[in-house]
């Protein structure tokens, strides 16, 4: 007998370290207790996306979401929902703005504005059974490409997809594939770089935990095409749930026959291995990372030669990111011009993006090419929460740029966002608020980079060290207008001769914050104060007319440097104020402030 | 071959080179000199500095002229603005975490480094500036022989790439990463330990003063200066071939009398001459080789006089321990008869007798502090200075080298034949043995010049009939060569009877020790072939070619040691061995 109720317990990572696990073993003791293991199954699916609110339970066919659920929580599911078709309105999902509790899944504004390809299995099958994928569709898109294309028709289908790159460049894949395919030798590789490293991204991981099989299946793609016969996944140690759903993966999808000699009677062989990486960011740049398999130190390579010429050991390779791979399957499966008809004219499809910082949903999103940052930021995240104001919005991680209101409205492609000085990369997108400090932010970015540089050539391991301090400096208050020309011109040099991508694009978040927050860096420097109230040596609180007296703040305050009647405004001393910032948070009200009155509305260009 | 050439303008000049040159190759052709830091030819081409940064016309950026192929109709710019702010700007950096102490560097003179700072006459703001961090210091001196300095390096990794492709071990590596990087042996564990065998190609790689020999000049001026020692000083074969280099000589120049009467007035006691003990070794070694051939005893026989060599053999290949000659090394047999033979004859206490050598080699330093190397609790060779050393202690007392009258040595163990002199190139040992063994194997005079074991390919073979007997010999130098030749060895029928071998490509000439020659410069010259030929040229002149027509030999035989392979002669000149393991410590 099949079961008429499914439930789907989000397994990503977030939702995993909250106890997924756990909630699964509950359901399946709670089924068995009310007698209802014939009517419902659970199943551990991979990321939903709302990461911020799991674990995630959704009980299919009603489509109902369930957020923050917990063990106790669970028999109450079962009780009302499984067995008397009861949804608990209490532990519903609720949209972020109006709180109003919605119905079912696709209702969900977070998903309404989406279109999932590269995820489109992620939440919805489980991820440690083949037969789901096949279920899906799955593995099709290989048959047919073995049987009847040949590798010129599917490096040409790819290329009139217009697939892009979308580990951050933006190259079009069937370029790459072809390069790949015309370089002679009698051996080839495919690598699936999975060594995401920028400071909050997670889509590669999603891809890889809730739908292993559509990296695998198009990696033996891609390999038909170029005429490789061995894959590589290079996927960094720190995602164990990962590399155990691959390794589950790859087991089954051998045992199929999927992988293995003789793929579909076509005389196509194809085998993959991982490679688990120690979690350099360097190691994302694809010369470093073909170092990396070799078994030398990470360090990138000078290119030309470029892989599809000389790659791994010596032999022509193709490195594809997770996303990228994740696309390709399905290009095959509704046809090239279906893809390209989705996104933008120079960028089809959609992009995968993990929302973070200042943002009601933080979590994991896809969008067609196109969508406007606003939407993404609006409707899907939900806006800013704390009622304060937006900022900018950081994409592409350290190599990337701020981008700031006035730019929201940009669709968003991988053109677009280098022509404002920032770019798509991974698909990291951090949103700031009021709060955030864009001097701050560069040197979060540039500290990143500093640690993370592989010390190979001079401009990126000298120069963004010295960037770094210079912004240690201006933070510090010790710096001077001649600091920003410093700044600029560092930059300018580490970006022209660096050797790799990683030294490329790293002075990216400083210039860019330099372009649109020079205020805040005039501020910094000139009047000796951080706006935003995050340097600490450069912030003075004090209480606006807001305050309603409520004396939070001075109950806060560990130095009691706060004084006030109940009712009345209180005031700050500064001479005790330490500048820890527990006011700021304490206040209901948002009538503590950092900001010297009147310096933001004077325009001055240094 | 024209259709393989391609036509370019680099800064306004039209040059048409192959289209496998690279771009600095082809401004070379135009007579343009691109400035390069980590560019080694052959040897690091790894684009790590980015000092050669030229604009291409059409290209985004600045590229590195060391590693960009040349394209047809490509129009380049190697010295505008653009470039000259961005190789002084990538100075600039560089400058910024180096430790400026020129006046005591080994480097003082040689430093390619210094020599671009000047040249783009580079600001220094960087190291001084407020809140700005310098990198940690890492001074790795726990060996005998070698200092890494992390102060002095610019991290261009030419170092690394030498370790591998010249001595083909990799002992050194880049530790950390970014900022922090380092350069050392893995965990910067100790050099020796760490399987390093001193062959100092890395010194002579570095740009820098970033590593060096152990500098041992304060105390030979301190031993010159106590009236209580007697400094008594040997000099290696190959060092009068290289050391004009440090006083503006052309690379090749024989200045064997001026080195002398540069040490005299430096007011050594006593000058020996280390070519007396390389003759001396040859009657040891020839011996044993003789014994060994004609009473069936291990072969082939190993020589042993290069300490680089040893140490290769003791740490990778020590199952041939039994194959090597038992002989010292010729600094150590002249340090052995300086502490006893010269000793006795002056009425001296060897503890008064400072002992120095001048080496072309590193090596020599870790060799003459081995526990073997002395008896009755002193050391044969207290001092081991480099031919670079000497000559920082020549140039800092302001005797002026060029203007020397050249002089003949005037210590006991100082003439020589032109078999001794030879002992500092590749094929030297071999070829001054085998004028000896077959003169004495055969029983008459034998012919002087063996070629086929001169020149420089990194592995020479001959069969010499002695005797009617083929006789099988090898001659192997470089890490590289060593480690092939012996994994050849493993598996092939071939019987070898002799085998030289030397740890640095080239043998002593182009030894650890010896004069820097700037990367440039090695580029076109075989520095190696240049001062070979100054040795071969000194054996020409000789009167006496072959060893055991040396007279002071045969006196040295007939008043103290008897024969060779004597008791005496076993007690004093002849050592052994022992297997090493690397990173034992680590690994205990």
């Amino acid at each position: 007998m099949l079961e008429n109720i499914h439930i789907l317990i989000c397994g990503g990572t977030d939702c995993h370290n909250a106890d997924a696990k756990g909630i699964r073993t509950e359901f399946d003791r709670q089924l068995e207790l009310h007698e209802l293991t014939g009517d419902a199954k659970t199943v551990i699916t991979g990321c939903m996306g709302q990461c911020e609110k799991g674990p995630i339970v959704v009980v299919y066919p009603d489509e109902v979401f369930y957020a923050n659920v917990k063990p106790e929580d669970v028999e109450e599911i079962v009780t009302e929902h499984v067995k008397n078709h009861r949804p608990v309105d209490r532990l519903k999902i609720k949209e972020p703005i109006d709180y109003k509790k919605i119905k079912n899944y696709s209702e969900l504004k977070f998903y309404s504005k989406q279109k999932r390809i590269a995820l489109r299995n992620c939440g919805s099958i489980n991820p440690t059974d083949i037969k789901e994928y096949i279920g899906r569709d799955g593995y099709q898109a290989l048959g047919q490409v073995l049987t009847e294309m040949t590798p010129l028709q599917v490096i040409d289908t790819v290329k009139r997809s217009g697939l892009r790159g979308r580990g951050g460049g933006g190259f079009p894949t069937g370029l790459k594939w072809e390069f790949a395919s015309k370089s002679v030798d009698d051996q080839k590789y495919v690598i699936c770089n999975a060594d995401e490293g920028d400071p909050g991204a997670f889509m590669d991981r999603a891809v890889l935990e809730g739908d292993p099989h559509s990296v695998l299946e198009a990696m033996a793609i891609c390999g038909y095409a170029i005429g490789a016969n061995m894959g590589y996944i290079y996927i960094r140690a720190e995602y164990p749930v990962a590399v155990e759903r691959l390794r589950i993966a790859i087991n089954q999808a051998k045992d199929y026959q999927l992988l293995g000699k003789n793929i579909f009677n076509s005389g196509f062989d194809f085998d993959i291995e991982l490679r688990l990486g120690a979690g350099a960011f360097v190691c994302g740049e694809e010369t470093a990372l073909i170092a990396s398999i070799e078994g030398e130190r990470g360090m990138p390579r000078n290119k030309p030669p470029f892989p599809a010429v000389k790659g791994l050991w010596g032999h022509p390779t193709n490195v594809n990111n997770v996303e990228t791979f994740a696309n390709v399957p399905v290009i095959f499966l509704k046809g090239a011009d279906w893809f390209k008809a989705i996104g933008t004219e120079k960028s089809s499809g959609t992009k995968v993006f993990a929302l973070g910082g200042k943002i009601m949903n933080t979590g994991l999103l896809e969008v067609p090419m196109g969508t406007t940052l606003r939407e993404v930021i609006f409707d899907i995240g939900g806006g800013i929460p704390n009622r304060r104001k937006f900022k900018s919005v950081q994409t592409g991680g350290p190599s990337g740029g701020c981008i700031t209101t006035k730019d929201l409205d940009t669709p968003i492609d991988f053109d677009n966002l280098v022509n404002l000085g920032s770019m798509m990369g991974s698909g990291g997108m951090i949103v700031m608020d009021e709060d955030n400090c864009m001097v701050d932010v560069a040197r979060f970015y540039l500290d990143f980079t500093v640690e993370e540089s592989c010390g190979k050539c001079t401009p990126c391991r000298e120069g963004t060290k010295r960037m770094l301090d210079i912004l240690d400096r201006i933070c510090e208050g010790e710096g001077t207008l001649d600091d920003l020309r410093i700044l600029e011109k560092l930059g300018n040099m580490i970006k022209d001769t660096s050797l790799c991508g990683l030294g490329q694009t790293a002075p990216n978040p400083v210039l860019s914050t330099l372009k649109h927050f020079r205020n805040e860096y005039i501020a910094h420097v000139v009047d000796k104060v951080c706006p935003a109230g995050v340097c600490s040596k450069l912030t003075t609180f004090s209480i606006t007319d807001g305050c309603i007296g409520c004396t939070k703040c001075a109950k806060n305050c560990p130095v009691g440097a706060i004084s006030g009647k109940v009712k009345e405004k209180h005031h700050i001393d500064a001479s005790l104020c330490i500048r820890c910032g527990a006011c700021k948070v304490a206040c209901p009200v948002n009538s503590i402030t950092t900001k010297p009155m009147g310096w933001e509305k004077e325009e001055r260009h240094v | 071959m024209s259709d393989n050439l391609v036509k370019l303008t680099i800064d306004g000049k039209t040059v048409e080179v192959p289209s496998d040159y690279t771009v600095l190759r082809a401004a070379e052709v135009a007579g343009i000199r691109i400035p390069r830091l980590c560019y080694l030819k052959d040897i690091h081409e790894q684009a790590n500095c980015r000092v050669c940064v030229v604009k291409i016309e059409g290209q985004r950026g600045l590229k590195t002229s060391c590693s960009t192929k040349v394209q047809a109709g490509m129009v380049i710019e190697t010295d505008n603005k653009e470039v000259y702010d961005s190789v002084s700007g990538t100075l600039e950096l560089l400058a910024g975490n180096h430790k400026f102490e020129c006046w005591k560097c080994s480097r003082e003179n040689s430093c390619e480094f210094l020599d671009l700072l000047r040249r783009f006459n580079v600001e220094n703001d960087f190291s001084n500036a407020k809140l700005f961090n310098q990198k940690e210091i890492r001074v790795n001196q726990s060996s005998d022989a070698m200092v890494l300095d992390s102060s002095k390096c610019v991290l261009c990794g030419r170092c690394i790439a030498a370790c591998q492709k010249l001595s083909g071990l990799g002992i050194l590596n880049f530790n950390q990463r970014g900022s922090k990087t380092y350069v050392g042996p893995a965990l910067f564990h100790n050099l020796e330990d760490a399987g390093c065998i001193y062959c100092g190609k890395c010194i002579q790689s570095c740009p820098t003063g970033a590593i060096r020999a152990v500098d041992e000049v304060k105390d030979f001026e301190r031993a010159l200066r106590d009236k209580s020692k007697t400094v008594v000083v040997q000099v290696a074969p190959a060092v009068r071939a290289a050391l004009g280099e440090e006083f503006g000589y052309k690379i090749g120049t024989n200045v064997e009398g001026q080195m002398f009467a540069a040490l005299k007035e430096l007011g050594v006691d006593e000058i020996m001459d280390t070519n007396f003990t390389a003759d001396l070794t040859i009657l040891e070694e020839g011996s044993e080789f003789i014994d060994r051939l004609t009473n069936n005893k291990v072969l082939p026989m190993f020589t042993s006089c290069s300490p680089g060599w040893v140490n290769y053999l003791e740490l990778y290949y020590p199952e041939y321990i039994p194959n090597l000659s038992s002989c010292k090394s010729p600094q150590q047999m002249a340090g052995a008869l300086i502490k006893t033979y010269y000793a006795k004859k002056m009425n001296k206490d060897p503890k008064d007798i400072v002992s120095v050598s001048i080496m072309p080699c590193v090596a020599k330093k870790a060799e003459a502090s081995r526990p073997e190397m002395g008896r009755d609790g002193y050391r044969d060779v207290d001092i081991v200075l480099t031919t670079r050393e000497i000559a920082r202690v020549i140039r800092h007392r302001g005797i002026p080298f060029r203007d020397l009258e050249p002089i003949h040595p005037f210590g006991v163990l100082a003439s020589y034949t032109g078999a001794g002199s030879i002992f500092g190139a590749t094929g030297g040992v071999m070829e001054a043995a085998l004028r000896t063994v077959t003169e004495i194997l055969e029983g008459h005079s034998t012919p002087v010049d063996f070629e086929a074991v001169r020149g420089l390919d990194n592995i020479k073979e001959a069969t010499y009939i002695i005797k009617g007997q083929p006789v099988n010999v090898a001659v192997v130098h470089g890490g590289r060569a060593i480690k092939e030749f012996l994994e050849r060895m493993k598996t092939t029928d071939k019987q070898y009877h002799f085998v030289e071998f030397m740890g640095c490509t080239g043998g002593c000439v182009n030894g650890g020790g010896q004069p820097i020659v700037s990367a440039e410069i090695q580029e076109k010259v075989d520095v190696r072939a240049r001062r070979a030929k100054v040795l071969y040229s000194i054996d020409e002149l000789n009167t006496f070619r072959k060893s055991h027509e040396s007279e002071a030999v045969k006196t040295l035989y007939a008043e103290f040691l008897g024969k060779p392979n004597s008791h005496l002669s076993h007690e004093l000149l002849h050592t052994s061995y022992r297997k090493r393991i690397p990173y034992s410590e680590v690994l205990k």
